[in-house]
This record gives C-alpha cells, sequence and structure tokens, in this order.
C-alpha cells in the first residue's frame, strides 16, 4: 500500500523526495513536505489513537496544533517523545511512531471496555472515586492508573542537547500567515527590527491550505514573493518551526524554536530546540483562528475531520483524506472546503447544512459544481467502527433543538461515506491576547471570542482579531504592522516598494452562520450516542449537562469537574462549544458565563528547553579554595557547603568515616591539626562611621574594641532571631574585617548593603566582599604555636604579645600575611590569612614544617564535633529562623547600652515565654547511641504517636574525648531542666533515654584556648 | 517578566533584581519607646495594596543599589522609579483599579 490517496499533482510536498517511516511497527512511505499525519492519511491510514477514557478510536481531526486526537508517540528509547501531535510533526526519513493509550494494540484495545461501562464513568468520576470508601479503592486504582496519564517517558536521559537566548526586537510578529506577513512587511518597511515567528515549517498560514488568489495570482505566489521581500531586508528575523508559547508581563514573550526535530541527519553543534526569550516593544499578535467542529451524535469516529483541514490535506500536501465525503457546516466557509474536496476527485455525498436557507457566494458556487446541498438539516448520528462509514440525517426544527419527524429510524436517511467534513465556525486564537492579561469579548454575530481591550503594547491582525476574510486579513495586517513600527518609534518607510499595501483578495467564506451549539438527534441526549465537546478528554455534552444538574455553576468549576478542555490540547477545539452549551442549558447569554483562563504554554514546551544548558555542571557555580587540588590528592571526601567544595574528612586507607573523624578530633585536642578556612566570608568595612555601624548591626558593642584586636559578634534580623555569628577584626582606625559563616555570606552582605542604604545613607561606611581575595589556613592543638612559630620571623607569638583574640601582620613561612588568634574548637588556634594566590603554598609549608607534630588536616565533620564539645553553635543547625539569643543562652552578648537590629523584639512577650526551646546539652544514658540530629524529644513515652513534643536533638555525634555520644538539643524550658530525663522515640521502635545537661562539656573555663 | 528601569542603569528585566517590598517605612529612631504592637506593625505588616504601590526593588545583578518603584499591582505598570530618601511620587490617582 504506498499512498493510494496521494493526489497525483499539486501540494506543496517533493514527489523527488519519498521518505520511509513506520507507524506502529507497519512500513509507509510519504514525501519530504509532509507532517506525519498528512503521509499516514496518505496511505489511508485513519485510526491513530484510543481515547483517554472511554478508548474509543480516534483518527485525525485537524491539520495543526489545535489536534486533540492524533497524539503519539514519537521515536524510541532515550529519544522518545510522548503526546506529539502527528498533524505538527514533520515527516523526516526513518522517523518512527506508535500510537497511544491503547492495549494490547491500536486496532484491538481491552481498555475499549471502558466505552461499554461509559454510565459508571459519568463527569466527575475522579472527585466521586475519591469520595467513596477507601476500601474500594484497591479496585478502581486499576482503573484510575490505566486512565491517567498518556504516553510513555523516554527509558534514558535525553541525549540532545537545548540552548537558550535572549532577543530584543521593535516589533515581534506571531504568525506568518497572510496577516502576520503584511504586519511584517509594514512594520521593517520604516527599518524597524522585526521578529516574525512560525510554528509552520513554511510560511503563509492558512493559505498553504487554501486554494486562494491575490492580485489575481496564486495567494502561494505572494507568500514567496513577501518571504523573498522580508529576507532582504537586514533588520529582519524569520523564525519558522517557532512557537509564540507564553505571552508574560511587559512584552516579555516566550518562544520555542524547533532546530533539528525536521532534520533527519541532526548536526552535533546544533541544539534540539531553543528558546527564546524576547523583550519587544511592540508586538502584533497574528495567530489566525482554529475550526470549530460540530457536536453532534457520535462526532468522533476515524474519518470525521474538521472542513478546513480537508482541504488542507487537499491543497497543501495533495492527499485524498477520503473518497465519499458528507460535509457538515453552520456556515458558508465549508462549501469552499467541499468544492476544493471535489475538485480533487473526492465524491460530495451532501453538503448537510444546519442553515434552513444558505444564501451567498459560496453556496451559488457549490451548486453551480452541482454540489448536492441538504439545507435546514444535521447529522444525527454516525457510524462506523474504525472508520465512519455512514452518517443519519434528518430535518431540523425552526428552532434547531429538535429535529423533524421526531424520534425513531422513519425521519432520519443515511448516506455512505468515508469521510464527514465538519465546520462550526471559527474561534480566533486569542491565547497568547489573554494571557498578556488582554480583556476578552463574546461576539454574537460571529458567534466567538475576540480579543478587547488589549494589557499592553499589542496589536491584532487578521482572524485572531476577528478578520476572517483573505482581503481584511491582509488589510488589518498592514495597518497593525504600521501602527506597531510608529508605537516603537520609528518613522514611515520612505521606501516604495510594490509590496506595500494591502493587494486584492476575496472576503468571502464565512458569514452568514447559524449557531446551534449542540446538533439535536432522535435520541434523548446521552443516550445511544456520545456528542463529543472535548475529545481529548471525552468530555461528552451529556457530561456537561450532569454536571450543572449537580450544582456546579461557574465555568471553571464544570471545567474542573468534567476535566473539558484540561487535555494536552487545552480545549482549543472544544471550549467555545462547551461555554456555549453550558450557557445554553443554564439560560445566560454566552458573556456572562465567561470563558476560562488561557494559560501558558500554548503547545507543550520541552523541560529541555527550559533547562538549556543549565544542567549538571553548568546548573549552578561550583566554588573550590585555592588548596582544594592538594585535599583532592589527599582523599578529602568533600561535602557541599552552599556553592562551596570542602573538606568532609579526610579517610586513611581502610578508614571508615567514624575512624577518621575520631582521628581528627583526637589530634586537634591532643598535638595539631589544620583546616581550610577560606570559604568563611570575608567583608571588608572601612569609614569613619564604620564602628558606629557595627554597633547597630551586631548586637554587642564595638567602639571600645582595639586596633589589632577581634571580637565575636552576633547578627539578628529585626525580628529578634539570629541571622549569623562571625568574628570581626579591627584592622586600623576605620578598618574592620568581617567574617560570616560560609553559607551565609551574600545574605549578611546584602543585609549590610540594605541597612546602610536604605536607613543610614548618612553613615560613612563601605563594604568590599573579599571572600575570595584572601586563603585561610586555621592551625588548632596544644602544637599550634610551637608550629607557627617555626614559620615566622618577625610575629610575636607569647600570649601577651598576641593574647586570645588578637591579631598580628608579618610573614608566615615567608608569605604577608595577617595572623588572628581566635578559636572555633576550644584549642589553641591562629587563623593565618593571606593572599588567596598563596594559599596553597602556605598550606604546604605548614604541612611540611608540621610533619613531627604529626599535624593533621581536619575537615569540617572534625571541626563540628570539636566546637560542639564547646558547646559553640552553627547558626543554621542550633539556629533555624526562630531561635533568638535569649534561647540560646547568649544574653551575654546583648549590650544594654545601645539600640541593635532586632534588639526591640527581644522584649516582645513572645520571646519572653518560660516555653521557648532552649539550648542545652543532652547525654544519652547509653554512651555508645548517637542520637539521630533532628529527632523529637518528648518526657512521657507513649505506645505510638502521636506524642507530646519537647523539642530536638540539633547536634549529635560521638566524642573520642568524652569516649561517649553527645548531643546539643534545643528543648522547651530546657534550661530550668537540667539533669531531668527526655527520651527521642525513633523510627522503628526504639527509644532512647537521655538526660539533660549544660551544652558545654569540654574545658568549660577556656583554659586551653588562652594558654 | 517585569522591565524595570533602574534609576542608575537604565532597563533592565526583573530577574537582575530583588525585591524588598512596601517602600516609605523608615526604622523608628527610638525603638524602646515603642509599645509592642506599635513595634510589631513596623516589623511584621505591610500593605497589600490593589492599585498603585510604593515597593522597593534592588539591582542585585547590576549596580546593586536600592531605589524606590511606583507599580500598579493589577495592570503591573511601573509608574515611577525614585531614589530612596526621596518623597512619594505625586501620581494621578487611577479610577479603573
Ligand atoms: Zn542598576
Amino acid at each position: 500500500m504506498t499512498q493510494r490517496f496521494r493526489l497525483p499533482e499539486g501540494g506543496l510536498i517533493d514527489r523527488a523526495k519519498p521518505l520511509g517511516f513506520r507507524f506502529d511497527g507497519t512500513r509507509y512511505q510519504g514525501y519530504a513536505g509532509d507532517s506525519l499525519a498528512s503521509a499516514l492519511l496518505a496511505n489511508g491510514v485513519h485510526l491513530v489513537g484510543r481515547s483517554f477514557k472511554y478508548h474509543r478510536p480516534r483518527g485525525i481531526f485537524s491539520a495543526g496544533a489545535e489536534e486533540p486526537n492524533a497524539l503519539v508517540q514519537l521515536g524510541a528509547g532515550a529519544r522518545s517523545d510522548a503526546n506529539m501531535r502527528a498533524t505538527q510533526v514533520d515527516l523526516v526519513d526513518g522517523l518512527t511512531a506508535a500510537s497511544q493509550n491503547c492495549w494490547p494494540s491500536l486496532g484491538f484495545d481491552l481498555g475499549a471496555i471502558n466505552n461499554q461501562l461509559s454510565r459508571f464513568l459519568p463527569a466527575g468520576f475522579y472527585y466521586k472515586t475519591f469520595m467513596w470508601p477507601a476500601a474500594l479503592w484497591m479496585r478502581y486504582e486499576w482503573v484510575i492508573r490505566h486512565a491517567a496519564g498518556m504516553g510513555k517517558v523516554p527509558d534514558a536521559r535525553d541525549p540532545d542537547h537545548y540552548d537558550k537566548t535572549y532577543a530584543h526586537c521593535d516589533v515581534l510578529v506571531a504568525g506568518a500567515g497572510p496577516a502576520g506577513l503584511a504586519a511584517a512587511l509594514a512594520a521593517s518597511e520604516t527599518g524597524a527590527r522585526v521578529i516574525l515567528a512560525e510554528q509552520d515549517g513554511e510560511l503563509g498560514g492558512a493559505l498553504l491550505g487554501l486554494d486562494e488568489t491575490i492580485d489575481g495570482a496564486p495567494a502561494r505566489d505572494w507568500v514567496a514573493a513577501a518571504r523573498a521581500e522580508l529576507e532582504a531586508r537586514e533588520s529582519v528575523t524569520i523564525l519558522t518551526r517557532t512557537t509564540v508559547y507564553g505571552y508574560f508581563d511587559h512584552n516579555f514573550l516566550g518562544l520555542l524554536e524547533r532546530v533539528t526535530d525536521h532534520l533527519a541527519e541532526k548536526p552535533a553543534r546544533l541544539p534540539r530546540h531553543r528558546l527564546w526569550k524576547l523583550r519587544a516593544k511592540q508586538v502584533v499578535l497574528a495567530t489566525g483562528a482554529i475550526e470549530r467542529p460540530l457536536v453532534f451524535s457520535d462526532n468522533d469516529r476515524p474519518g470525521i475531520m474538521l472542513a478546513g483541514a480537508c482541504q488542507a490535506y487537499v491543497n497543501r500536501y495533495a492527499v485524498k483524506p477520503g473518497s465519499k465525503a458528507v460535509v457538515f457546516t453552520n456556515n458558508d466557509g465549508a462549501y469552499g472546503a467541499a468544492l476544493d474536496l471535489a475538485a480533487a476527485g473526492i465524491e460530495i455525498a451532501a453538503i448537510v447544512d444546519l442553515r434552513p436557507d444558505p444564501e451567498g457566494p459560496a453556496t451559488e458556487r457549490a451548486e453551480a459544481a452541482g454540489l448536492p446541498v441538504l439545507a435546514g438539516h444535521a447529522i444525527i448520528g454516525t457510524r462506523g467502527d474504525q472508520r465512519v462509514d455512514q452518517v443519519r440525517i434528518a430535518r431540523i426544527s425552526a428552532d434547531g433543538a429538535s429535529i423533524v419527524g421526531g424520534a425513531g429510524e422513519g425521519a432520519a436517511q443515511t448516506i455512505d461515506c468515508d469521510l464527514v467534513a465538519v465546520s462550526g465556525g471559527w474561534s480566533p486564537t486569542v491565547h497568547l491576547f489573554s494571557q498578556s492579561r488582554g480583556k476578552i469579548r463574546f461576539d454574537a454575530e460571529l458567534g466567538c471570542f475576540l480579543p478587547g481591550d488589549a494589557a499592553q503594547a499589542t496589536h491584532l491582525a487578521g482572524a485572531c482579531n476577528g478578520a476572517f476574510g483573505l482581503a481584511s486579513c491582509l488589510q488589518t495586517g498592514f495597518e497593525a504592522g504600521a501602527q506597531a513600527a510608529k508605537a516603537a518609534g520609528l518613522k514611515p518607510g520612505k521606501r516604495r516598494r510594490k509590496i506595500q499595501k494591502a493587494p486584492e483578495a476575496s472576503d468571502d467564506g464565512f458569514l452568514p452562520a447559524r449557531w446551534t451549539w449542540l446538533v439535536p438527534s432522535d435520541r434523548p441526549l446521552g443516550q445511544g450516542g456520545k456528542h463529543f465537546v472535548d475529545l481529548q478528554n471525552d468530555v461528552t455534552a451529556a457530561d456537561l449537562k450532569l454536571a450543572l444538574r449537580e450544582g456546579y455553576r461557574s465555568v471553571e468549576h464544570v471545567k474542573r469537574y468534567t476535566t473539558t478542555g484540561m487535555g494536552t490540547d487545552q480545549g482549543k477545539t472544544g471550549n467555545v462549544n462547551a461555554i456555549a452549551i453550558i450557557a445554553e442549558t443554564q439560560g445566560r447569554p454566552i458573556p456572562e458565563v465567561g470563558v476560562t483562563t488561557f494559560r501558558p504554554p500554548y503547545t507543550a514546551v520541552t523541560f529541555g528547553a527550559f533547562a538549556g544548558r543549565d544542567i549538571e555542571d553548568l546548573l549552578d557555580a561550583t566554588r573550590r579554595t585555592p588548596i582544594h587540588a592538594w585535599h583532592q590528592r589527599n582523599g578529602a571526601v568533600f561535602e557541599d557547603v552552599g556553592q562551596w567544595k570542602r573538606p568532609w574528612y579526610y579517610p586513611k586507607a581502610s578508614e571508615s568515616m567514624h575512624d577518621a573523624v575520631n582521628r581528627e578530633v583526637k589530634a586537634v585536642r591532643s598535638s595539631l591539626g589544620v583546616v581550610d578556612a577560606t570559604t568563611l566570608g570575608k567583608i571588608d568595612i572601612q569609614g569613619k562611621d564604620a564602628a558606629e555601624f557595627l554597633n547597630r548591626m551586631y548586637t554587642n558593642a564595638w567602639s571600645k574594641l582595639e586596633v589589632g584586636k577581634c571580637r565575636y559578634g552576633l547578627m539578628l534580623g529585626e525580628d529578634g532571631m539570629v541571622m549569623d555569628d562571625g568574628v570581626t577584626a579591627r584592622l586600623g582606625e576605620h578598618h574592620y574585617l568581617m567574617t560570616t559563616t560560609t553559607g551565609n555570606a551574600a545574605p549578611v552582605f546584602g543585609h549590610l548593603e540594605e541597612f546602610l542604604q536604605t536607613e543610614w545613607p548618612e553613615l560613612e561606611v563601605r563594604l568590599t566582599s573579599v571572600t575570595e581575595q584572601f586563603a585561610t589556613v586555621s592551625l588548632a592543638g596544644p602544637n599550634a604555636r610551637r608550629l607557627l612559630a617555626e614559620l615566622t620571623q618577625d610575629i610575636e607569638l607569647s600570649a601577651n604579645a598576641l593574647p586570645h583574640m588578637g591579631l598580628a601582620r608579618g610573614r608566615v613561612a615567608g608569605i604577608p600575611a595577617r595572623v588572628f588568634r581566635v578559636s572555633f574548637t576550644g584549642e589553641m588556634s591562629f587563623e593565618i590569612n593571606v593572599r588567596a594566590s598563596y594559599g596553597l603554598a602556605l598550606w604546604q609549608a605548614v604541612m611540611t614544617a608540621g610533619e613531627k607534630y604529626d599535624i593533621t588536616p581536619y575537615g569540617t565533620e572534625a571541626m563540628h564535633v570539636l566546637r560542639a564539645e564547646k558547646g559553640f553553635i552553627i547558626v543554621g543547625q542550633e539556629t533555624d529562623g526562630s531561635v533568638t539569643p535569649l534561647d540560646l543562652g547568649m544574653d551575654w552578648i546583648l549590650s544594654k547600652n545601645k539600640d541593635f537590629i532586632g534588639k526591640r523584639s527581644l522584649t516582645r512577650p513572645d520571646m519572653l515565654k518560660p516555653d521557648r526551646k532552649q539550648l542545652v546539652g543532652l547525654l544519652t544514658e547509653d554512651p555508645a547511641e548517637v542520637l539521630p540530629e533532628g529527632a523529637q524529644l518528648v518526657e512521657t513515652v507513649l505506645a505510638k504517636p502521636p506524642m507530646v513534643m519537647v523539642g530536638h536533638v540539633s547536634s549529635s555525634y560521638h566524642s573520642p574525648n568524652l569516649e561517649r555520644s553527645f548531643a546539643l538539643a534545643m528543648i522547651k524550658g530546657g534550661r530550668g531542666k537540667m539533669g531531668q530525663r527526655v527520651f527521642a522515640p525513633l523510627q522503628g521502635g526504639k527509644t532512647l533515654a537521655c538526660t539533660i545537661t549544660g551544652p558545654v562539656f569540654l574545658d568549660p573555663e577556656g583554659e586551653r584556648l588562652r594558654g | 517578566m517585569l522591565l524595570i528601569p533602574c534609576p542608575y542603569c537604565g532597563p533592565r528585566s526583573e530577574e537582575e533584581f530583588s525585591y524588598g517590598n512596601e517602600a516609605h517605612i523608615p526604622r523608628p529612631k527610638q525603638p524602646d519607646k515603642l509599645d509592642d504592637a506599635e513595634w510589631a506593625e513596623y516589623v511584621f505588616m505591610r500593605s497589600n495594596t490593589k492599585g498603585v504601590f510604593l515597593e522597593r526593588w534592588m539591582h542585585a545583578q547590576g549596580c546593586r543599589r536600592w531605589f524606590n518603584v511606583a507599580r500598579d499591582t493589577v495592570s503591573y505598570e511601573i509608574l515611577a522609579v525614585y531614589e530612596i530618601g526621596a518623597p512619594r511620587p505625586e501620581l494621578e490617582l487611577r479610577r479603573d483599579v
């Protein structure tokens, strides 16, 4: 079977380029220029899928983005995409596609039993199911799991790459049909920077599927000339296969360009898709219109298609979508389709027109061509299992609500056919306009929603604004393009080319229409046939009416309850019919019912495009210290602290983490450890008001800190909660160096900037982040001073010359350095700051000289154990944004003599409640048990939760120095509960009993660090 | 995504900025003179305006300067930008919000 339904000539396909492809395993052939849908139709394949809920056979329904039925799984393995509209898939050689929603096969589908059970699957099925007794869930789960979800996700990671780009233009034109082309021509005439985006691979829009004339010549000639003219203009960018999927605030738009999907050979240098983030001064929407189906009984069989789509298959793709057609319409438009189908050799068995007296140029041409017209008639039923093979037709009453002759077969005549071409009028594609927050209004004469007032710099052209005729499209396109360029500040063009004003064309072919939203049948609605409103989600007119009977009134609620318009097509073909049927049932005018919200994206956008290159290593910056390479060479295991990579611990040969951390902790207390502290945030603060500024930002006083001394500071938010802590050194009269916790460097810097700029601009203070300018090597342990003394000649290290919290300048290992005697471990400790570029050299010198002390590099885990033994907090571990200094027992650091950020909040009644969680120490009764961090604590253990929780474990370790486990915890009223027992009930039923202690476990007098 | 005219750099995309909520809420000069309710008003309470809202932005990925913006929270139109400390701009009262 090779392209039996291909016309011998015509169309925009290239018969010299045959392409092979497979659908559901069967080989077919098409031509370059085909869509997957047109190639399938050329081979007589109509049945392409099963519907979502009832698994009814479904065929190709449209020829564009609105396709509700022909969703296929494209490709295989890692390069597989679900829910691809066959109507928009460019045929490429070797393409493979498979139908969805069917098992075991498209022709024989077990899920189709849902169709027989459909009276058990009414509107609101899911909601009702979830309200049934839980015990029934096991039974319905299978049904729901199989009904929900469409297609399959790829089974491996995406091998393609994606890209993003930013662009700016004077005028974006969305859509390159006649209106869009005219707008782009008029706008670029002025020299405006124009981007013309078209979702199709070809320019021309509806003209590709119509046999129209412009200026007396084929419309395609005009399209070609327009394209040539636009391509010749340097300020114009034409983007094909590019969908404007979103229209956001301030004329920011998202475009998806499909770069290689249509190529059989995909060059590795090209991204598969490219996401355009576009800021346009002015936007022209020329997005066209989407044909509506008619809602009649069993209107969903394969072979029932939109009339305009049939026309496009004949004219653009040279494919006969059938051999014998019945055309069903409520307007003039379908007559043009009927004439084109007839010219292609398709027998027109009848034009069934809902209007009692159709008249006008279109009908006259049809009659002149001898096409039989059944005016005032309707299709009231269809037949055919996997393809329509017969329709039943009856005369309808004057009000359109019933058929003449009443119920029973007698009133109807039957016509055999294999194609039904349907036209229920046109819905302007107002999606982007609505996304831009433009108002939508209903036009009763045109029977559609139209753009109203624009919310942004938006212009409208062509059918999306209700200008359905070709002449009107061209006219409004030229006008909108010129207006947009002018509004973007460009002068009218001086060039006078031959394409600069609207050419001659006809406006025939749509009105008048008769709006029969629900086509009557000879059977009661919902019995013996289904009037589908939403083909993709299998929502019928009966479902809508049921929802209304059950009390739903708002269109948004009816939508969610019935799921109408909630498929991947977002109801592009079905929504207006649904709204009209709701209005009719409620006896309200359509504008009062309103329209559901249009949300981006217009059509699906791959996640890959949103991610672009921002994946894996490029997802976020990785920060490494200048000493990183040494850590790596020496087997460090790293942990992420913000963007930084920090050594976590340094396991030797066969050591476990536990062993390594124990060794590192012991080394610091017994001899000498060294840690890379480069990642601590460092902020250089200068200016004559620097001390005053610190006074306001920190809780403690800074005025009396001498030059050459350091002080620990605590920073609060204005709500009184601990925000950060760190040591700040006074380097000079008006010069300080503040350190912050590693993860908080940027927020603290921002916090300081904010107050300087917004509250105290009169303070003369300048801030500079110097985190990356310095490397910090910190020595800790009883031998720290001995080692440092060997490395420096010009720094006096005695307890008098450089006491705890002192600082000195000089050379260490020959490198200019600042040495801060500060301690986070409780041991005598020296933090050596050198220029970052000397960091590795200093580290290596320290390691070499330190060998005799068995110097031990330690990681963040050992550092945490060491500080916890001393009861030093870590902001973000003991604190979580709800902890005050009072909760931590740090009253000593709160100045009484000055104001500071957050001070007033500390006397709010909530802050003084005795049952606030307070920092305490915790010892398990079994010293071998290490509490899990985050464990909840209770005073009374019950057999099972819930239990009254009185606190949680914030830090917990094994200490080789204490030779047991220990923990810090936040416990309600904890400081008043010393010696009391609490319990940590753990997952799995185990409960650890603990005793509340003070938070300092080692050297409470601080002898070790002073020395 | 908004296009915000930074008074120091010119129009830039919203993603370069960080948001600082309502403008013209100066820090009280003497917090200890305020009662709990007054202090809570300053720390926690912000208006949720429908219409013209005076708010603070910071050009975080640019000049890192704070400034004030008058923005219509319905249309998202930016009606004015002005320096921190400058008086409230005189804006026509809009009837459509
Ligand atoms: Zn700026």
